[in-house]
């Protein structure tokens, strides 16, 4: 097979049977199973990865894994396409289609190019100081086409998602040597442990030629995770992420799985509650900013030797390695290993110290007290300018000057500890000059900062260190069985010392942020124009943001900050670390609460007759309803006439079942629910039922309905749908907080019965045609009663209550009879013309009848008065819920908004719900109030409307003007009760 | 996202419960004797400190009753969780 000319003969990680296909902009490459996207590119010779964010300049791999700002590729098409990935965490598979992001058409050669030209017109916040007139949002949808990331789907995702809850004594983030041995010694020590990392493998960053007790670091790493996926107390989990730290330690993991096995379940969140975290984390080189620091072949030296041990890729072929410490000497000898030529390590320590001399030994040039100047080249890195640190800031000595050829330069500036789940745990970082790095200072207690995360870089403090916090951290969640003693291995070399940037580099392209395109000159302009706190500089640069959130360039921003405003790394401080440490899709946090799940919907009895018989369903206050019946494709109108003709004439059957069923049983119930009543419930006979108001402590109404007596010490209190929770929620909370007092029981009973409300002057003609033992002739059952009783066999409580205002019996019966009774009264009164009706229907003849509905016809501001029951207030003179609101001066003021009819001149036109009520038809410029409720009344022959206006009830009578988008409509107002105002049909 | 523990079934996640105020809370009346200036007291004004604070929690979804928890408002640190009808230490309140 062609391609894979970078690919070494022997070794890495990479299963060398499984080649894999693959394509990158177009063009066809392969590679092996074990590598990364960004691995099998470098192996084929793709050096150009990406384009940057702004001036669009051709950019290389910097990183092996989460800290890449340049490889942004979107993955695949159509609705499983994921935008802004990082090339060097995608994980070849075959058949894999990826695309660099920000370039067209294609990273190597992008039509955009030409904007690094005007680099030098293009300053941070150069885009809202520019774009300004007449509006920025004229210009935003260009720009951001111009300068950006990937795209989103436009489908919805067809994967599956799933989250998990866990406990656990220990979790380990990070399962690198530090982290293994942390959860070794937790395990070891009787903690239920759960070791997470976010990598394919164990193991982190250990090398091949590692020792650890005497066994090759690999094969150590196998047997330790073999001991751990053994032990009945630990859970290994590879491919997961710790993202983020919530109260009481809640740990977010976020896991992907792998494709064949998890049959189309894609990711897995875990909401982890640790006694104890062990942060083994790790950290992470940064790079050293100095002119023209960002061209194509400069990565870290970590990065380099990461491709050349783990993936067998060969990076370059004379490679410079520019350091300010020894982790750098072990990337040299490993690129060397991989027949590299080393033209030279230039290590900014004028005295190196004992890693030079090894290196020295081993045939290496090794040039001391130099630094980069600049590197040169145009589509790769060809050279790179150094020379030695003078004597006036600023200079390079004299003569000191020198340019080394290579087509690999490995930078290593230092490693910042990757501490972000410590510090989201309020841990206080303090800055260690000797290490150049932000260190976990004082923090949570629970939490054990170990390894490279802790500042300690050398393997055999990450094995000690690591086991250490492990037994810790078992030890304070009370597992102190014996763990043994720690691993061990050679003592290693890991000195480092602080070099950010070179001073004399030409400040416009030297890059402190490669995926935001922030040079130093960006930070210069931002202290020039007085932004001094680091996280407005961090706004108003952008360093720090999107896909690697600064991963590579937060310190070295601080370090310039600092020297640029003259103070100290500790007196800028750092910006916040907030979640999630790696992106996170929102397919993963969203979870299985997508859909149908994602506010599903309670159905009543009766869901599946009316999905059979054509009735049109929506969601109404949580309860999937039906609005109207279909029939045979009539027109809705149609239809909902259709179904108010057949209540006004004859009879209608409605499914009333989501309507708030509370019962209130104990000797104190009456006393109770007399307090909970606007209206007085004391004096409430047993089998009647009587109309009341639900107010809360503000004396504003929020739920109304019948309260009805079967005993004594026994009611059932109705609420609206809505409300039935909330008001049973209410109930409770009185009782337990205010009362106790009390001796009542409150159930809630809602969904135990179905409710088939019999409405129509027909009504009591239907029910008579069942077999029951109650009477239902009117002096024996008037209006506002309850009997209980036997309908067809069936226990049944049947009262004659309705929101129509004709003849109504509401019969609620257990819930499973709910269907049988329906069918058996829609057979029995077909000859009568019953029609079972909807919402709609139901809430035009409300409309007429002129009964309100709380939240549609009242407001957050409504109080009794405002609905015309003012009067009740002077004759009870029980304390209730919201009484001494309604005594306040606000509650009398005679301007409140009041609930009225409204009345349109012309009887054909239906007033707009939402249109304001005027005084002045020309000026238009004060609201007097609105209309709630409005329809076409086919049994007055006129639309009818309700609304509330101010001091409404007084101006009955009074001519106003309805507004509503441009249209005026005259109007009255006028009583609300439009349909049958004595209460005839209601009684009979 | 709190874990909190209801004095009834012990630890749970946040997401079980609702959070119901300051306790104590003390309605004023009988309401002709409550002055405006009381009553709107009662309706508005809490302490809201910073440092610990007594509240009323509700465990809805669980055994759907209202308990008492001491909770910092800086770092969330809750010190103690009794029913209704105990009587908090001097030391927790």
């Amino acid at each position: 097979m062609k391609g894979n000319e970078w690919r070494l003969a022997n070794g890495g990680r990479i299963d060398r049977t499984r080649p894999l296909a693959f394509e990158f902009d177009g063009e066809r490459y392969w590679g092996f199973a074990g590598d990364t996207l960004a691995s099998a590119l470098l192996a084929n010779g793709v050096r150009i990865v990406g384009r940057s964010f702004k001036l669009h300049r051709p950019r290389g791999l910097v990183g092996a894994w989460c800290e890449e700002p340049n490889g942004i590729v979107q993955l695949g098409d159509g609705a499983r396409t994921t935008p802004n990935l990082k090339a060097t965490q995608v994980e070849l598979r075959d058949g894999l289609s990826a695309r660099s992001v920000n370039c067209w058409p294609n990273a190597r050669s992008d039509a955009f190019a030409p904007l690094q030209l005007l680099g030098r017109l293009m300053p941070a916040g150069f885009y809202y100081k520019t774009f300004m007139w007449p509006s920025w949002h004229m210009f935003e949808p260009a720009i951001r086409r111009a300068a950006g990331l990937g795209t989103a789907p436009r489908e919805p995702d067809p994967d599956r998602y799933e989250e998990r809850h866990e406990q656990c004594d220990v979790l380990v983030v990070g399962g690198g040597p530090a982290g293994l041995a942390a959860a070794l010694a937790a395990t070891r020590a009787g903690a239920r442990v759960i070791l997470a990392d976010d990598r394919p493998a164990l193991g982190g960053a250990l090398q091949e030629t590692k020792r650890i007790d005497g066994a090759a670091a690999l094969a150590w790493t196998a047997a330790v995770e073999r001991e751990l996926r053994t032990a009945p107390n630990a859970r290994v989990l590879t491919r997961t992420t710790a993202f983020g730290c919530y109260d009481h330690n809640l740990i977010a993991l976020s896991e992907k799985l792998s494709e064949p096995e998890s049959a189309g379940l894609r990711e897995r969140l875990w909401h982890v509650r640790a006694a104890e975290v062990v942060v083994a984390a790790g950290a992470i080189e940064r790079p050293i900013v100095f002119a023209d620091n960002d061209l194509p072949g400069i990565m870290l030296a970590s990065a380099a030797m990461t491709y050349a041990a783990q993936y067998a890729v060969r990076p370059g072929r004379r490679a410079v390695i520019v350091t300010s410490g020894d982790s750098a000497y072990e990337a040299a000898s490993t690129l060397q290993t991989a027949g590299v030529e080393i033209a030279a390590i230039v290590d900014t320590r004028a005295e190196p110290g004992e890693a030079a001399s090894l290196a020295r030994s081993a045939g290496i040039r090794v040039m001391a007290g130099y630094y980069p100047v600049r590197a040169h080249g145009g589509r790769a890195v060809k050279a790179i300018e150094i020379g030695q640190i003078g004597a006036a800031a600023g200079r390079i000595n004299e003569g000191s000057a020198r340019r080394l050829e290579c087509d690999l330069l490995c930078v290593s500036g230092g490693w910042t500890p990757s501490v972000h789940l410590f510090s989201q745990a309020k841990g206080q970082l303090r800055y260690d000059p000797e290490r150049a790095a932000l260190l976990p200072g004082p923090g949570p207690k629970s939490f054990h900062c170990a390894g490279a995360a802790a500042g300690n870089l050398a393997l055999h403090h990450c094995l000690t260190d690591g086991f250490a916090a492990g037994r810790e951290a078992a030890k304070a969640a009370q597992a102190t069985r014996d763990a043994g003693r720690s691993p061990t291995t050679d003592v290693e070399l890991a000195a480092t010392t602080a070099f950010w940037a070179s001073p004399q580099s030409s400040h416009r392209k030297a890059w402190v942020d490669f995926q935001n395109d922030v040079t130093r000159g960006d930070l210069e302009l931002a202290v020039r124009e007085n932004l001094r706190s680091v996280e407005h500089v961090k706004r108003y640069t952008t360093t720090g943001m999107a896909v690697d959130q600064g991963k590579t360039s937060n310190m070295n921003a601080l370090a310039i900050l600092a020297e640029l405003t003259g103070t100290s790394i500790p007196q800028v401080g750092n910006t916040t670390f907030r979640p999630p440490y790696d992106p996170v899709t929102l397919g993963s946090l969203a979870g299985r609460h997508v859909g149908a799940f994602y506010h599903p919907l309670r159905r009543t009895p009766l869901d599946r007759w009316h999905a059979a018989h054509g009735a049109v369903l929506e969601d109404f206050g949580g309860w999937l309803r039906p609005a109207w019946y279909a029939g045979e494709r009539r027109h809705r109108d149609d239809c909902i006439r259709a179904e108010k003709r057949a209540t006004r004439t004859a009879v209608s059957l409605f499914d009333g079942s989501p309507l708030g069923k509370i019962e209130v049983r104990g000797p104190d119930a009456a006393v109770f629910l007399n307090r909970m009543y606007y209206n007085g419930m004391k004096t409430l006979a047993v089998g009647r039922g009587r109309y009341g108001l639900m107010l809360n402590e503000h004396g504003i109404i929020i739920d109304d309905g019948v309260c009805l007596r079967l005993a004594e010490d026994h009611f059932l209190v109705s609420t609206t749908s809505g409300g039935a929770g909330r008001i049973f929620a209410g109930f409770e909370e009185w009782l337990q907080c205010e009362w106790p007092d009390l001796t009542v029981l409150v159930t809630n009973v809602t969904s135990a019965w179905g409710n088939i409300a019999v409405a129509g002057p027909r009504a009591r003609e239907l029910l008579e045609r069942l077999e029951t033992d109650i009477d239902l002739e009117p002096d024996a059952f008037p209006h506002l009663s309850i009997r209980c009783g036997r309908l067809e066999g069936v226990p049944v409580r049947i009262a004659r209550v309705g929101f129509t205002g004709e003849l109504s019996f509401e019969i609620n019966i257990p819930a499973g009879y709910t269907t049988a009774l329906w069918e058996r009264l829609l057979a029995k009164g077909a000859d009568l013309g019953v029609l079972p009706i909807g919402i709609e229907a139901l809430q035009e003849l409300r409309t007429e009848k002129g009964y309100l509905h709380v939240g549609t016809d009242t407001d957050g501001r409504s109080i009794p008065a405002d609905v015309g029951m003012g009067a009740l207030l002077a004759k009870k003179s029980d304390d209730f819920v919201g009484r001494r609101s309604l005594e306040r001066s606000d509650a009398k003021r005679p301007d409140r908004l009041q609930f009225v009819g409204l009345e349109a001149q012309d009887p054909g036109t239906v007033l707009p719900v939402g249109a304001h009520v005027i005084a002045d038809a020309t000026t238009r410029n004060a609201s007097q109030g609105y209309v709630t409720s409005s329809c076409m009344s086919e049994a007055l022959g006129r639309s009818v409307a309700l609304g509330l206006v101010q001091a409404g009830q007084a101006r009955t009578g009074e001519a106003v003007h309805v507004y509503s988008s441009g249209r005026t409509f005259p109007a009255r107002i006028v009583s609300p009760r439009w349909y049958d105002p004595e209460g005839h049909r209601l009684n009979a | 996202m709190l874990q909190i523990t209801c004095p009834c079934c012990g630890p749970r996640d946040e997401p079980e419960f609702r959070w119901g105020g300051e306790v104590p809370l003390v309605r004023p009346g009988p309401p002709e004797q409550v002055s405006d200036e009381a009553w709107a007291e009662y309706l508005f004004t809490r302490d809201n400190p910073k440092g610990f604070v007594r509240e009323r929690w509700l465990h809805a979804l669980g055994c759907r009753q209202w308990f008492v928890v001491v909770r910092s408002t800086v770092t969330h640190e809750i010190r103690a969780t009794t029913r209704l009808t105990d009587t908090l230490p001097e030391a927790l309140t």
